[in-house]
C-alpha cells in the first residue's frame, strides 16, 4: 500500500528536482529501404519512418500527462545510413540526410539519430561516402544526428577513420559557424559505439536490433544530489553509494514503466531503459553538482575521477535491478556545455581538459560537447579524438568525443547553443603538434584482454 | 483503475470540497484521503477509482491542475502505477 510519504517524495522530486524521462526513443531498421537508385531509397526511408513513427510524439504526450512525469524528447535512431547507402549506385548521403531530416520534422520527434557509419576495423561502401559528407549533411539540416565509430576492443583503432574525423570535425564547424558552430554539436565519434543507446546526438539502430524497437532513456541528477544534501556530510563513502544505488533504483523503475507503457501503446516491442544521469544546464540539474554535494569544493579538483567512478559504478548497480533490460550508455554523462555545474568549473579552471579525459576512464561516455579554439588543426582533433579511444579500447567501455570547434573564438570566450546544448567558455588545449603521428594513418591493433595491470 | 491526487499548499476553506467536487462531477469515486497541516502547508493524498470517469483521466488531470493554478495550490492527478514502480518491489 502506498503511503504518504512515498507519494509526497514523488512529487518534490519531479516538481523540484528536476526528475524525467530524458528521451523516448524509437529504433527503426531500414535495412528493407536499399535500393539502386537513391531517390526511390529516400522515397521508402521516408514513407517507413513517418510510417512507424506517426504516433510516437503523441503516445508520448499521453503518458506525459496520465503518469505526471515529463518524458522531454521523443526521437528516433535509424540503422546506421552507410549500411543503407551502401546499395545506391549513386551515392548521395546528404539527400539522405535531408529526407531523414523531413521525415523528423514530419513525425514532430526534435532529432533523428543514426547518419553514420561503422568503420573501426575499415571502409565499406559507402562509408567514405557519407563521412565526407557530414558536414554539408549537418549544416544543411536541423535534426539529423551523426555518430562514426572509429575503434573497438575487439578490431582496434581504425587511424584513417581517425585521420579523416578531425577534418570533418573541423569543417562542420566552418559551415555553420554562422549558427554558433552547431554542426560538431551533433556529431559523435565512438569506440565501442552501443547499438540501443536512446541518447543523442550518438543513437543509431544497430544491425543486431528487430524491425522497430522503443528505447527509453531515465534522468535525474537534480534527485541523487537532493538525496545526498538530505542525507548531510555525516555520512561515510558506503552509506553515499547505497543512497545513490536506492535512489537510482526509484528512477529507473519510472524509466521502466514508461518504457513499457509506451511499448505497448505502440505496439512496438521493449528493447532497454539506459540508466543514466544526463544533466541539462538547468540550475540543479547537475552531475557536478553531484560530485561537489559528495565533498569536492569544485567539479575538476583532485578527488573528480574518483567521486564520479563511486557515482558512475552506483548509480549502474542501483538501476539494473530495476529494469527488465539494460542497455545503451547507462551511467553518469559529463557534458561540459550541458551541465551547470561543469560550465562553473570549468569558466572558473578548476576544470581542465587533461581531467575530463581522466573522468572519461570511468564514466559512460567521453569527451563530451567541449568548446576548442576555433583555429584548432584537424590533426589535434583527431589526436583528441585517438587518445579517447584508447581509452575505451583498452577499458573495454565506450568512449566517445564531441568537440566543438569555436570557429573565430579563442581560449576563454564563450559559445552558447541555447536549449539542451547549452553553453561554455572555449577550453585550452595542449599547442604542441601530434601531426606526424596522425598522418601515419594504419590501425592501432586491438589490445590484450589478459594479464591486466 | 486508480489515480492518485495530490494537493499542496496554504490551507483554506473548502479544499477538499473543491476537489471532491470536482471528483464527483465526473463520477470519479473517491477511496480514501489523508491529510496533515504542517505550519500552515496543507498536503492531501487522495485515492480514487477512475475507471468510471465520463473524461479521459489526461483531460480531468489537466482540469484539475488549472483548478489548482486557480486557487494557489499545487494538485496533481497522477496515475497509481507510478508510486508503485518507483516505491514498491
Amino acid at each position: 500500500m502506498l503511503n504518504a510519504r512515498d507519494i509526497l517524495e514523488t512529487i518534490t522530486m519531479i516538481q523540484d528536482e528536476h526528475l524525467d524521462v530524458r528521451t523516448i526513443t524509437m529504433g527503426i531498421s531500414l535495412l528493407d529501404c536499399c535500393h539502386s537508385d537513391v531517390d526511390v531509397m529516400c522515397q521508402k526511408v521516408y514513407d517507413k519512418i513517418t510510417k512507424y513513427a506517426k504516433d510516437l510524439v503523441k503516445t508520448g504526450e499521453d503518458i506525459e500527462k496520465e503518469f505526471g512525469i515529463p518524458i522531454i524528447n521523443k526521437r528516433i535512431s535509424i540503422t546506421p545510413a552507410a549500411m543503407i547507402l551502401a546499395s545506391c549506385d549513386n551515392k548521395d548521403a546528404v539527400k539522405l540526410a535531408k529526407t531523414l531530416d523531413a521525415a523528423a520534422k514530419t513525425c514532430g520527434v526534435n532529432f533523428l539519430g543514426g547518419f553514420s557509419a561503422l568503420v573501426q576495423k575499415g571502409f565499406g561502401p559507402g562509408d567514405k561516402e557519407l563521412i565526407e559528407a557530414i558536414p554539408e549533411a549537418l549544416a544543411s539540416t536541423d535534426f539529423v544526428c551523426s555518430s562514426v565509430n572509429i575503434g573497438s576492443t575487439k578490431t582496434g583503432i581504425n587511424m584513417d577513420a581517425v585521420g579523416l574525423m578531425g577534418k570533418v570535425v573541423k569543417r562542420s564547424a566552418e559551415l555553420t559557424a554562422d549558427r554558433g558552430c552547431i554542426g560538431p554539436a551533433k556529431l559523435v565519434v565512438f569506440c565501442n559505439a552501443p547499438e540501443d543507446n536512446p541518447f543523442m546526438a550518438g543513437a543509431f539502430h544497430g544491425a543486431g536490433e528487430p524491425d522497430c524497437v522503443i528505447n527509453v532513456g531515465v534522468s535525474g541528477p537534480g534527485v541523487v544530489r537532493a538525496a545526498l544534501a538530505k542525507a548531510g556530510d555525516e555520512i561515510d563513502l558506503t552509506a553515499v553509494a547505497d543512497l545513490i544505488k536506492k535512489t537510482a533504483f526509484k528512477i529507473t523503475r519510472m524509466g521502466q514503466l514508461v518504457a513499457t507503457e509506451a511499448s505497448r501503446r505502440l505496439n512496438v516491442p521493449f528493447g532497454i531503459v539506459d540508466l543514466s544521469l544526463a544533466p541539462t544546464p538547468a540550475v540543479g540539474d547537475s552531475v557536478a553538482y553531484i560530485l561537489e554535494e559528495m565533498g569536492l569544493e569544485c567539479c575538476g579538483c583532485h578527488g573528480t575521477t574518483a567521486a564520479l567512478a563511486l557515482l558512475n559504478d552506483a548509480v549502474k548497480k542501483g538501476g539494473v535491478m530495476a529494469s527488465s533490460h539494460v542497455g545503451g550508455l547507462s551511467g553518469a554523462f559529463i557534458p561540459v556545455t550541458e551541465d551547470a555545474g561543469m560550465i562553473h568549473a570549468a569558466e572558473i579552471g578548476a576544470l581542465s581538459l587533461t581531467k575530463l579525459e581522466a573522468m572519461t576512464a570511468v564514466c559512460s561516455v567521453g569527451l563530451d560537447m567541449i568548446n576548442i579554439p576555433g583555429d584548432t588543426t584537424p590533426e589535434v582533433i583527431s589526436a583528441i579524438i585517438a587518445d579517447e579511444a584508447a581509452i575505451g579500447m583498452v577499458n573495454s567501455k565506450t568512449t566517445a568525443v564531441r568537440v566543438i570547434p569555436a570557429i573565430g573564438k579563442k581560449v576563454g570566450e564563450e559559445l552558447d547553443f541555447g536549449g539542451l546544448l547549452g553553453r561554455g567558455p572555449v577550453m585550452p588545449l595542449s599547442t604542441y603538434s601530434p601531426a606526424k603521428f596522425i598522418n601515419r594513418g594504419g590501425r592501432i591493433p586491438a589490445p590484450m584482454q589478459s594479464l591486466k595491470n | 483503475m486508480r489515480a492518485v491526487i495530490t494537493v499542496i499548499g496554504k490551507d483554506m476553506v473548502g479544499i477538499l470540497a473543491k476537489v471532491s467536487n470536482e471528483c464527483a462531477k465526473h463520477n470519479i469515486n473517491v477511496l480514501e484521503v489523508t491529510q496533515s497541516i504542517l505550519q500552515d502547508m496543507f498536503a492531501m493524498i487522495m485515492m480514487v477509482e477512475i475507471s468510471g470517469s465520463d473524461v479521459p483521466f489526461t483531460q480531468f488531470a489537466e482540469n484539475i491542475g488549472k483548478m489548482g493554478d486557480e486557487m494557489g495550490l499545487s494538485i496533481h492527478a497522477m496515475h497509481e502505477d507510478i508510486f508503485n514502480a518507483m516505491h514498491t518491489i
